[in-house]
């Protein structure tokens, strides 16, 4: 397919990566899922702009980008609130926006409710696959720009898409999720909760966590009561997923994001849901997480409505004849 | 051995089959083989098998299966898994390394733990042939066992940030290669200039469940020859 240069990167952000939806069919190479970290807001991204669900976008974090617009093109920004402009002027997130050559797109400050936000360009971000995705992971060196986080002078690419949207497309209200500093992540117990005392499980499930500054796209170190093991505080290597909540000998959990490892000998007492990974993509240090456990058929209906909601984005969107 | 496999959801998308839990070989055998079996059967809604030591998860498309389906399907293949064999290839990969020093900063403490000399150690640990069990962790590092009783030593107390690529460390009973400069608790003994994870190759991870693996003590001056960093 032929692509077309997108964006000069003037400032990069503090972590922006390209991402899609992951890496699949590698764990058994210890090669990890990747992909965008909250995945709602990744597929808002592309929906806005007509995207299949898996196009790349860029995942900015924290503090976003300044990029300069390098070919006319159609971008939506969807996820944490940022205050972003164009040229200087206030542009909507969750929304279509027509860029033309010499936009500058500006995040202004840092995110004020979520982490991360992703930006969707129509026809999608154009990166060599590797492995099945265009993913960067970042600790592996691979995928996405080179391996790496964008940097100041990247030119970015772009898929070339059929044509551009011709109508105005904006999220509804009740569609945009509403981030809080307390995020409540639903978990399922196990796979190792029987290796914790019935106290320990209970504060795990009671108390608040705070996300210490050592987080990032592969765990999140929490702050907070202590969970008791009741005594090995190891198990015989065994995989784990995203969303694996494992607890060290320290007693402080460690929720695995989407860089994981493939494989750990800590004892999991949880594992958080779909939903609940993709809700906890949008913590940042100092938000704290109430985890809530469900059973393992409220955890299916609430995977299969989370899949039902990403499949009706599309049809409930504004839309409006330009 | 668990006299039947045991089951268990984990999340709202994958299960975990649990055959035992020691690293223990003809265990991590039926590891493989059920794992062989998954994919052939081409059961609908698999997606991703990730087998360790003792342990295989299953993910599955919660769209196209459930966990009860799931567990119905293997546990009909589980009949008739004492009948087959994992297929592995068993090949030889023989590791240079370079023992000690600044290669290998917890060699002397490996030693001390077991009251023998750092010679010593080097030769127990190259002289034993090892079996890669499981891929996992980052990139490519192989899970091998099991390392004599008077080489087995537990992990570090704290962890160390930064290990560079080629890393030969142990854990308990357990010796593995870090693909990658990456974190990590393993004792570190030596270092290897093999690359263990190249994605210009067409097979990007150089070791496989099955390998037979043993070390071959160099000199710092061969390591270079063999192309490894400083």
């Amino acid at each position: 397919m032929k692509s077309v240069d997108l964006f000069r990167v003037i400032k990069p952000g503090l972590f922006t990566s390209v991402q899609d939806l992951g890496r699949f069919g590698y764990q058994r190479f210890g090669i990890p899922v990747s992909g965008a970290m909250d995945k709602y807001a990744f597929v808002c991204a592309n929906t806005l702009v007509g995207n299949s669900v898996n196009d790349a976008c860029l995942e900015v974090t924290l503090l976003g980008p300044e990029l300069e617009v390098l070919n006319p093109t159609q971008v939506s920004l969807a996820g944490a609130d940022f205050s972003v402009s164009v040229n200087d002027e206030v542009a909507p997130m969750w929304a279509l926006l027509n860029l033309k050559k010499g936009d500058v797109i500006t995040f202004i400050g840092s995110a004020e409710r979520g982490c991360r936000t992703y930006v969707a360009v129509r026809g999608g971000i154009d990166v060599p696959i590797i492995l099945g995705s265009r993913s960067t992971y970042v600790r592996g060196g691979f995928g996405g720009y080179e391996g790496c986080l964008l940097q100041a002078g990247n030119v970015i690419r772009g898929l070339e898409s059929p044509e551009f949207l011709k109508e105005r497309r904006v999220m509804p209200t009740e569609l945009i999720p509403k981030y809080e500093s307390k995020i409540i992540a639903d978990v399922t117990l196990g796979p190792q909760e029987e290796m914790f005392t019935a106290e320990g499980v209970e504060t795990f499930l009671s108390q608040e966590y705070t996300l210490t500054t050592e987080s990032d796209r592969m765990g999140y170190r929490l702050d907070g009561a202590l969970v008791k093991h009741k005594s090995a505080t190891e198990i015989v290597t065994d995989p784990l997923l995203p969303g694996a909540v494992q607890v060290p000998g320290n007693g402080k959990p460690i929720v695995l994001m989407v860089d994981a490892q493939t494989t750990g000998g800590y004892p999991k007492i949880a594992t958080a849901t779909t939903p609940g990974l993709s809700r906890l993509g949008q913590a940042k240090p100092g938000d704290t997480i109430q985890f809530k456990e469900i059973s393992s058929t409220k955890a299916r209906d609430c995977y299969l409505e989370f899949y039902a909601s990403l499949d009706q984005l599309e049809m409930k969107l504004i839309r409006q004849p330009l | 051995m668990y006299s039947s496999l045991k089951y268990s959801p984990v999340g709202d998308r994958a299960l975990l089959v649990k055959f035992g839990d020691t690293i223990d070989l003809d265990i991590n055998h039926n590891v493989h083989a059920f794992n062989g079996m998954i994919q052939e059967a081409k059961i609908p809604g698999v997606e991703e098998c990730v087998p360790a030591y003792a342990s295989l998860l299953v993910y599955y498309n919660p769209l196209k299966t459930s966990y009860e389906q799931m567990v119905f399907t293997l546990k009909d293949l589980e009949s008739s898994l004492d009948t087959h064999d994992a297929k592995l290839e068993t090949r030889m990969i023989v590791v240079p390394t370079v023992y000690g020093g600044s290669f290998g900063p917890d060699l002397i403490n490996v030693a001390e733990y077991h009251h023998l000399t750092e010679t010593e150690i080097v030769r127990l640990h190259s002289e034993a042939e090892y079996v890669v069990y499981m891929i996992g962790f980052i990139v490519g590092f192989p899970y091998m066992g099991k390392v004599p009783d008077n080489v087995a030593t537990p992990r570090l107390e704290t962890p160390r940030l930064k290990i560079p690529a080629g890393s030969v460390g142990i854990a308990g009973n357990q010796t593995g290669i870090y693909p990658r400069e990456s974190p990590g608790g393993w004792r570190i003994i030596g270092r290897t200039p093999l690359v263990l994870f190249d994605l210009s190759s067409e097979k990007p991870v150089l070791f496989q469940p099955g390998d037979k693996v043993r070390f071959k003590p160099i000199s710092e001056k061969e390591y270079e020859k063999l192309g490894g960093k400083p």
